[in-house]
This record gives structure tokens, C-alpha cells and sequence, in this order.
């Protein structure tokens, strides 16, 4: 048997007393792909960040082909040949793309001399088309789509000739065509003998690409399969100690009478013009588009937080004057972001900060804030929401992703909103936490909230809608009942296909 | 507040606090002197105008901005509140006025930071010069001295309440204010959550421009009340009075460990800060150091200070 490129035996690592990580174990063999499974917060990051010198592990050994190696620094690693694509990503939005590329590390004539600009241009641009991207390499990267700036990540990590490449969800925010390049990506770095580290919770993903899967629980290691060897259902119990059954739960709410309703919404940069549609209470909208299609735009211009020419937004019949997202927030919509980054938390702040943040008002009096209705909101919330937290006072910023997710929701649901707009939802959140998601949706449909889905995943939109619209660079084109519904129609309509019946 | 239970944030919060201790034992030994009474009242009575100024800078910089016009904003609110006095207007009407204008020119500041969408860097420096020019302008560039006679303004800078100087008493009290507004006030919330994430508050349904526009007009107000106390203190309003003022109450901020980008920081610290500060003019004073000297070795406490803060970051 091969030496495995890297192998790290009986790690374990605690935050502040809290145990993470305890007694796991976990190799990588050249060219294979092995998968790091586990529900949010089962360590799987911080396995990696220790692997990456981010972290320091307090017990446990880690073998670089077969030496043993303790990293201090990042840059150690980087040096051993391992690189890593971070879950949150790394892109500095007013740099370009080749300056992002060579973060840290430029290109120059002499140790500390000047930049040489043209080559580091070129190189760029060579390691983007050996990705088969089409990325202008003089473009801020802020205005990229969070897609293609994955990508650029992903270029970096590659052009280190690193030997492990370990990612981190990094299909979370791409679309099928890039998910596709990602994946010859991926199958030519294992022909030329790169181990890859794959962390998902895309199951069909996993399969589809990896030769083993890793699976914790809880911090601990709960064993390493061969692929071929094992089935959905048996990683879904490792993972969570129980069989999970149907994805979907059915649809039970009965749609009512129209809760929402737009009316030709039109915005300042011509993305849109005169785009109108309805939403009944208790029914689930589904939109459906490429990424680019303008759906998150859409919610936004009607969210108040773009900037709109015309157009007259409706909930319950009342005709609402939303100049702002606090216009919005107060007319009871509620709008989870798809970037919880940038747009959805204040990392630096406490989860009890961030929970409270949309629910000032109802926590207060006479803006003074009530500390016990305060604690109760939040605790309810995170007991209801299971997030896997220390506390209520932990840090946003050291929750793992799928739990930052669950708290953009939370944030949300504590308005109790009329209408909610769930722009990808699900992004990062582990199967059991989907599920509850999609209960949630269900329970809150019930209670006869209008619920506007955003999703990537096709066939989360067709599991979860009663109706899909489909949106084509900016116009909406076709809207299909649930029972009309299916993969092609819907992908037809969303790459600007013939009109379909409403 | 936002440090976690962690060891780590503890320390980072104790930090500033360990520091000034640590000056004042070094203090006592080489000057007993130091630390009596009497000394101690004149340290804190130093120190409350630059507090004041400070308190409000600390909101400031937790919402991610700066304001660098304090010292001229104090300078017109106390010509102001001088003359409404010299030209007969009674003084504690006068007196409020003069808070009233001092908002004025913070909530000016905050307009054009939000609406104008100009950097609070760039604002406020141009601000600086105009509200300092408008005092040179309304004092005809001489101070104002024929101030009456009146026993409620010469309390603000003159007075005492128990033996403790007015000044210090008015500190106090504007701290635990400020301290409650941060810590249990939606608008507190509201200032921490602009500075972590600016974007994320504003589609959270916060009302961003109205925070922003708030931290500046209390700025401008606690500006003026410092105003006050020094033209009552002087019986005179300077036109150049607070020049390079906001250099102290920036580094007050900063010693006292909140982040100059915003969303970190307390105003405990900042009260630890402002002290360190006077604790060291008045300490390097009482040791007979020349003044040129301490300017240089303030600026050293500074860098040192920060300097360690980063390390803890890190
Ligand atoms: N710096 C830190 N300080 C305190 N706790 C931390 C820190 N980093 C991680 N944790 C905790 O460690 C646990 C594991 O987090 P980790 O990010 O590794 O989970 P994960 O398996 O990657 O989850 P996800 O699928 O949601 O990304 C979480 O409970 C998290 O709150
Ligand atoms: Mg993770």
C-alpha cells in the first residue's frame, strides 16, 4: 500500500473547554477524492483548519508522507503542499481577480522588488482557461457572482501545485455548469496524483465523485468507507445516529387568498421592467433561474434595498410605500439573504446580538432593551432552530457554517413575517437541518405566511414549491403549477425557452 | 460587552485597566505626592473635558466612522454660549443653546457623512475647518471675556458638589448615561451591529443613516458641554480653544481597546483611556519633565498600547 500523503491519528482539540474534536482519524492516498461528511458543527472545518496549521490540535500526531509534522502557521502547510478552498471565502472585493490570485505571495522581480504585473496578468489568466473560466482578470472581484469568485479561489489553491487540496463546500454557492467544470476539474487533479479532501452535504455529489467517505459525529470519528462499499442510508446514519427518511415532507397547507402581491416592479438599471406576480397566504413561490437570472435582484428591489422606478408592491390588499428594508421589515417581510457573510450576520457580534438584531422593537421598551424577553427570544430560537452553539454569548464568527445559516433564519422568523423570502436557504446546512428547514416552511405556510424559495437546487424548488416561476435574464418566463412541474420544462423556461402556459 | 467569557477577551479587557495601575504604582514610588487627594481631583478634573469628547468619539468609531472636528465644535459652542451670555440671553438658556448648536454641528457632520456619502475622515476634517472658522468669524478672532456674573455657569467649570469638582461630577454622570445607552439601549445595539457589518444592519431593517447621523449629533453635544466647562473654568471662550483636542480623544478611544474599523470596543475602556492620558500629563508634570519631552513620551505610551492589543488579537 501506498504511503498516504497525509494522515492525521487520534486528533483532538477543544475550544475554551468545549470539546470538538476527539480521537478522529483521517488519511488522504494520492489521487484519490475522500470525503469529510457530518452534520453542521461535527468539526469538519476545524479538522481541516488543523490540517491547514490554522489550528494547533492538543493531542494527536499529523504525517506528511509518512514524517511526522506540526504546523504553526499556514504558511507551513502551504509549504508541505497542502492547500485549502475556506467554506467562507476569501476574496478581497476591491482587488481584481489576479491581484486576489496572488494575495500574499506576488510575483516580483528580486525578494522585495516590484511587482511584475504583466506575468502575474498572464498567469491568471492561464490558470483560470486551464479551469475552463472565463473570468476577466482585470475585474474587481466584488463584482463577480460568489460563484465565480469560489472559482478564483479554487484557481489560487491550484496554482500552488499543492499535492492536498482540501475543500470546503465547495459546490455551496456554484451553478450546475460550474459544478460540472469544478468536477473535471477535480477528476484531472486526481489523474496526476493530487489527493482532494471534499467536504459537502450534497450526498448525490459525494458519490457521484469521491473513493472514500469520512464521517464525524459530534466531534467524533465514526469510521471511513469505501464508496462502493456503502450506501446513502448507511453514511446518513453515521452521520446522525438515525434514519433520516423522505427528503421532502409532503405540502400540507392549503393556499389562501393572495398575500402578496407585485405589481410591474421596475429598477433604475434596466435589469427588470413591469416584472408582476402574486403569492398566496400558505403557499410556497419557487424561483427558478440560472444564477444570474436576477431572482435574488428581484427580491430585493422589492425588499427596498435596490433601488426601484416604478411598481406598487400589495400584502393583504394594502398597498405598502417601501423606500427601504426597514419599510420592509416593518410591513412584516422578512428576507434571508444568500450571502450570511456579507449581508446576513455581524460576525463579531454574539449569537444573542445577531438573533435580536431584526427584533429590536418587540425586545424593548421605549428603546430600552429587556434583557429576559431577550434571553427567552433567543433561546427559544436556537432550541427551535437547534443551533449548535456554546452559548448564547459565543461569537457568530466561530460557529461552523450551517449553524451561522440557522441563525440568519432565526433572525427572520422572530419578526413572525406575513412574508418571507428564503433566497438559498439550505446553502451549507447539513440533511437533517434541510429537513428542518423545509418543516419550518411547511409549519409557517400553515399559519398561512406567503413564502417566496430562492434555490439553486432544482430539485429542492420542485420538492418544496406549489408553483415555480422561472426567471430568464430578468423577465419572468413561465410559471408552472406543482403538478406541471418537472426538471425540463422548468430548465427550458429558465434558458429563455419557448413561453409555457401559466 | 462583546469579547465572549473567554480568557483571552477577559484579558483584552482588563488590559488598559492593568496598564493604568501599573502607571500609578510607578508614579507613587518615584512621587508620593501623586497620590494625594488633592492631586487625585485635579487629575480627574484634567481629564473629564477630554472624556466628555471621548465618550461621544467612542460611539463614533464603533460605528466604523471618525470625527475630527470635536475641538472646533467645542470652540463655537463655547464662543456661542459666551456671547448669548455677554449679549444678555440667561445663562442656562444660553447654556443650552450652546448643547443645541454643538448637536447641530455633529448632526451636520452625520447628514454629510450619510446623505452626502462623504468619508467621515474627509467630513469631518472639512468641518473642523469650517466650524473653526466660524468661530474665529463670530469672535471676531478675540476671546469673549465680558461674560456676567452667574453662579450656574461658573458651577460647570468652577463649582463643587461634596469637594468633588463639577467637572468630574458632570463626567461621571455622562458616563453612566452613555454607559446604559450602549449597553441596554436598541440605539447601543444599533451602534455596535453598523460598525461590525454596515450592510448586514441596513438589511436587517436597522436604520443605519439615523445611527450614523445619532453618534455624530451626540458627538457635537458632549463637544459643546466640554466647551462649556472650559469656558467656564477660563471665564472666557477662546477662539482657538480644543485645538487638537480629537487627537486626545481618539487615543483615548484606542487605549482603551475599542478597533478603530468598527464593532469592538466599550466606553469603559475609553474612561481607562482618558485617564492613562491625564494620569500621564499630570505624573510626567509632578516629575518636572519638560513638556516637549512628554509630548514624546505620550506618543510612545500610545503605539506601545496598541501595539499590545494587536499582539493579543493576532
Ligand atoms: N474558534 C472557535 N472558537 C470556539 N468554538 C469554535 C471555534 N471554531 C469552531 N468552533 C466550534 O466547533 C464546532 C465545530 O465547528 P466546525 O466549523 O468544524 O463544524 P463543521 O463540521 O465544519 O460544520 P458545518 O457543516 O456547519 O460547516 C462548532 O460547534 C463550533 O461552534
Ligand atoms: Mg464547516
Amino acid at each position: 500500500m501506498t504511503v498516504p500523503l497525509v494522515e492525521m491519528k487520534d486528533v483532538h482539540k477543544s475550544f475554551y473547554g468545549v470539546h470538538v474534536l476527539q480521537g478522529v482519524n483521517f488519511d488522504v492516498r494520492p489521487g484519490e477524492v475522500h470525503a469529510l461528511m457530518g452534520e453542521n458543527g461535527a468539526g469538519k472545518s476545524t479538522l481541516m483548519k488543523i490540517l491547514t496549521g490554522i489550528h494547533t490540535n492538543d493531542k494527536g500526531t499529523i504525517y506528511v508522507k509518512g514524517e511526522e509534522i506540526t504546523f504553526s502557521h499556514p504558511k507551513e502547510a502551504e509549504k508541505a503542499g497542502i492547500a485549502v478552498i475556506h467554506q467562507e471565502l476569501n476574496i478581497i472585493p476591491n482587488l481584481s481577480v489576479t491581484e486576489n490570485m496572488f494575495l500574499g505571495k506576488p510575483l516580483t522581480y528580486g525578494k522585495w522588488g516590484i511587482n511584475k504585473q504583466k506575468e502575474m496578468r498572464q498567469k491568471t489568466v492561464e490558470y483560470l482557461q486551464r479551469l475552463g473560466i472565463e473570468i476577466n482578470p482585470d475585474i474587481q472581484a466584488g463584482k463577480l457572482s460568489v460563484g465565480q469568485q469560489q472559482m478564483i479561489e479554487i484557481a489560487r489553491a491550484v496554482s500552488t501545485n499543492a499535492e492536498v487540496i482540501v475543500m470546503d463546500e465547495p459546490t455551496a454557492a456554484l451553478t450546475e455548469v460550474e459544478i460540472e467544470t469544478l468536477f473535471e476539474v477535480i477528476n484531472h487533479l486526481k489523474q496526476s496524483g493530487t489527493g482532494i479532501v471534499y467536504i459537502s452535504h450534497r450526498m448525490e455529489e459525494i458519490f457521484q465523485l469521491c473513493d472514500r467517505i469520512s464521517v464525524l459525529r459530534d466531534g467524533g470519528y465514526a469510521g471511513t468507507k469505501e464508496v462502493g462499499e456503502t450506501s446513502y442510508e448507511e453514511i446518513v446514519k453515521m452521520m446522525v445516529g438515525r434514519e433520516i427518511g423522505q427528503k421532502y415532507p409532503p405540502r400540507t397547507a392549503e393556499p389562501g387568498d393572495v398575500r402578496l402581491r407585485v405589481e410591474n416592479l421596475t429598477d433604475a438599471e434596466g435589469l427588470f421592467e413591469n416584472a408582476s406576480f402574486e403569492v398566496r397566504r400558505g403557499e410556497i413561490l419557487g424561483f427558478a433561474g440560472l444564477m444570474g437570472a436576477g431572482r435574488t435582484e428581484l427580491m430585493e428591489l422589492l425588499f427596498g434595498s435596490r433601488k426601484k422606478v416604478s411598481g406598487e408592491v400589495y400584502v393583504d390588499g394594502e398597498r405598502l410605500r417601501i423606500r427601504n428594508p426597514h419599510d420592509a421589515r416593518k410591513a412584516g417581510i422578512g428576507f434571508i439573504t444568500e450571502d450570511r457573510k456579507e449581508e446576513g450576520l455581524v460576525l463579531n457580534l454574539s449569537v444573542r446580538e445577531n438573533l435580536a438584531l431584526t427584533n429590536l422593537n418587540k425586545l424593548s421598551d421605549k428603546g430600552i432593551m429587556s434583557n429576559n424577553r431577550e434571553k427567552e427570544f433567543v433561546g427559544s430560537m436556537i432550541e427551535r432552530l437547534r443551533v449548535k452553539t456554546s452559548g448564547q454569548e459565543q461569537k457568530l464568527k466561530t460557529l461552523s457554517g450551517g449553524n451561522q445559516q440557522k441563525i440568519v433564519i432565526g433572525k427572520w422568523l422572530g419578526i413572525e413575517p406575513s412574508v418571507l423570502i428564503l433566497d438559498e436557504p439550505t446553502r451549507g446546512v447539513d440533511i437533517g437541518a434541510k429537513k428542518e428547514i423545509y418543516h419550518i416552511m411547511n409549519e409557517l405556510t400553515e399559519q398561512g405566511v406567503a413564502i417566496i424559495m430562492i434555490s439553486s437546487e432544482l430539485p429542492e424548488v420542485l420538492g418544496m414549491s406549489d408553483r415555480v416561476l422561472v426567471l430568464h435574464e430578468g423577465s419572468i418566463n413561465g410559471v408552472f403549477a406543482r403538478e406541471e412541474a418537472d426538471q425540463e420544462s422548468i430548465m427550458q423556461a429558465a434558458t429563455g425557452g419557448g413561453l409555457t402556459n401559466e | 460587552m462583546n469579547n465572549g467569557g473567554s480568557f483571552k477577551g477577559t484579558l483584552q479587557k482588563i488590559g488598559p485597566l492593568l496598564g493604568l495601575v501599573l502607571l500609578v504604582i510607578v508614579l507613587t514610588m518615584l512621587n508620593p505626592s501623586f497620590l494625594s487627594l488633592n492631586n487625585i481631583f485635579n487629575v480627574f478634573r484634567q481629564v473629564s473635558i477630554n472624556a466628555l469628547i471621548a465618550f461621544g468619539m467612542t460611539f463614533v468609531i464603533l460605528t466604523g466612522g471618525i470625527d475630527l472636528s470635536v475641538g472646533s465644535t467645542l470652540a463655537l459652542a463655547g464662543a456661542l454660549t459666551a456671547g448669548f451670555m455677554s449679549g444678555g440671553i440667561d445663562p442656562v438658556l444660553a447654556m443650552l443653546l450652546g448643547l443645541l448648536a454643538g448637536a447641530l454641528m455633529g448632526a451636520f457632520n452625520g447628514v454629510v457623512i450619510t446623505k452626502g456619502k462623504v468619508a467621515p475622515f474627509i467630513a469631518t476634517l472639512a468641518t473642523m475647518t469650517i466650524f473653526r472658522g466660524l468661530t474665529l468669524v463670530y469672535t471676531d478672532g478675540r476671546p469673549i471675556s465680558d461674560i456676567p456674573q452667574n453662579f450656574s455657569f461658573e458651577m460647570m467649570g468652577q463649582g463643587y458638589l461634596f469637594m468633588i469638582p463639577f467637572p468630574v461630577v458632570t463626567m461621571f454622570a455622562a458616563y453612566v448615561i452613555l454607559y446604559f445607552v450602549l449597553k441596554k439601549t436598541t440605539f447601543g445595539r444599533g451602534v455596535y451591529a453598523v460598525g461590525g457589518n454596515e450592510e448586514a444592519s441596513r438589511l436587517s431593517g436597522l436604520r443605519v443613516d439615523g445611527i450614523k447621523i445619532g453618534v455624530y449629533s451626540l458627538t457635537g453635544m458632549l463637544s459643546a458641554l466640554a466647551g462649556i466647562i472650559l469656558t467656564s473654568r477660563l471665564y472666557s471662550a477662546q477662539p482657538t480653544a480644543g485645538t487638537m483636542y480629537e487627537l486626545d480623544a481618539i487615543a483615548a478611544v484606542v487605549l482603551g481597546g475599542t478597533s478603530l474599523t468598527g464593532g469592538r470596543g466599550w466606553i469603559f475602556g475609553t474612561l481607562v483611556g482618558a485617564l492613562i492620558i491625564g494620569v500621564l500629563n499630570n505624573g510626567l508634570n509632578l516629575l518636572n519633565v519638560a513638556s516637549f519631552y512628554q509630548q514624546v513620551v505620550k506618543g510612545a505610551v500610545i503605539l506601545l498600547a496598541v501595539m499590545l492589543d494587536r499582539k493579543k488579537e493576532a
